[in-house]
């Protein structure tokens, strides 16, 4: 990129994207898996927020989709150090979700179909940050970038927008996830180059 | 997706040679999660991910993970619960 010169007749040179420091630009859409893929069927899916008190919300997937629907265009970062500008995607907004949720937790712990997890402030998850989405770039995401639905908060490393989402347990104390509990950061803030811990 | 999405055990060799001043490829881990010893070529090893995990044949349940930063590496290994190695016969004194 970038050593070819677009001449006189060529489209309008696209500026270098502002990516975070050591990440690298993508066309494709690497599948990353600590396992094997989940196959959720719909109608057996189901979404659970659960509180600091055990208090829980329950959608199921007509339930879910019921719900205001956003479509939010984002660039994602994986902490294996790809980036991906101006993904499309349908789903629901966190706010959404949370909204009526009574808690005074400040951790969030996403759990997922398969038994993968990841934390982070709940903070992260309001806001407009975040969405639980079950389409990607117009179709139904497939199931191995996470669907039926798959948490996206792109503000974050990738590994924070979990697969196959199951729900989440608000909590008062921090609770590191798969990857926070072998070495990865406990928050992820790509801008900020927080891949290990101590980053 | 056309591949298998993952490797045999044997290609921990490397990454854990790295770590270990014992030759893993022969030794044999027991699941924490269902009790089934066996080799550790056997487990399945997920590459494709921030770090390499490693499941157990038998039930799926992660059994070790090997994250390698640049300068440093984490390994987890409460998914097993001992790993046994063949060693030198100890010769009486």
């Amino acid at each position: 990129m970038g050593i070819v010169t677009p001449g006189f007749q060529g489209r309008p040179r696209v500026e270098a994207p502002d990516l975070p420091p050591g990440q690298y630009l993508t066309p494709d859409f690497p599948v990353l898996s600590a396992g094997p893929t989940p196959r959720v069927p719909r109608d057996q899916w189901e979404f659970v927020i659960s509180t600091e008190t055990g208090t829980e919300h329950r959608w199921s997937w007509d339930e879910m989709m019921a719900l205001p629907q956003e479509a939010p265009t984002v660039d994602i970062h994986c902490v294996t150090r790809w980036s991906k500008l101006g993904t499309t995607w349908r789903g629901v907004s966190l706010d959404t979700l949370l909204d009526g949720v009574d808690t005074a937790a400040d951790y969030a712990l996403t759990h997922s179909y398969g038994g993968y997890t990841t934390n982070l402030p709940l903070a992260d998850l309001r806001d407009g940050q975040a969405w639980l989405v079950h389409t990607y770039g117009g179709d139904d995401l497939p199931a191995e970038h996470g669907g039926p639905a798959r948490l996206l908060v792109p503000h974050l490393y990738f590994w924070k927008s979990a697969k196959w989402a199951r729900g989440i347990h608000l909590t008062v104390e921090d609770t590191p996830g798969f990857w926070e509990t072998a070495g990865y950061h406990d928050y992820g803030d790509p801008w900020r180059e927080q891949r290990y811990q101590g980053d | 997706m056309t591949a298998l999405p993952y490797l045999d055990g044997n290609m921990l060799d490397g990454p854990l040679g790295e770590v270990f001043a014992v030759d893993l490829s022969t030794a044999t881990a027991r699941c924490a999660h269902c009790g089934t010893p066996g080799p550790m070529a056997g487990l399945r090893v997920y590459p494709h991910a921030p770090g390499l995990v490693g499941r157990c044949p038998t039930c799926v349940e992660v059994m070790v993970r090997l994250v390698r930063a640049p300068d440093r590496a984490w390994l987890d290994l409460r998914g097993a619960t001992f790993l046994q190695f063949p060693m030198p016969l100890d010769q009486p004194r």
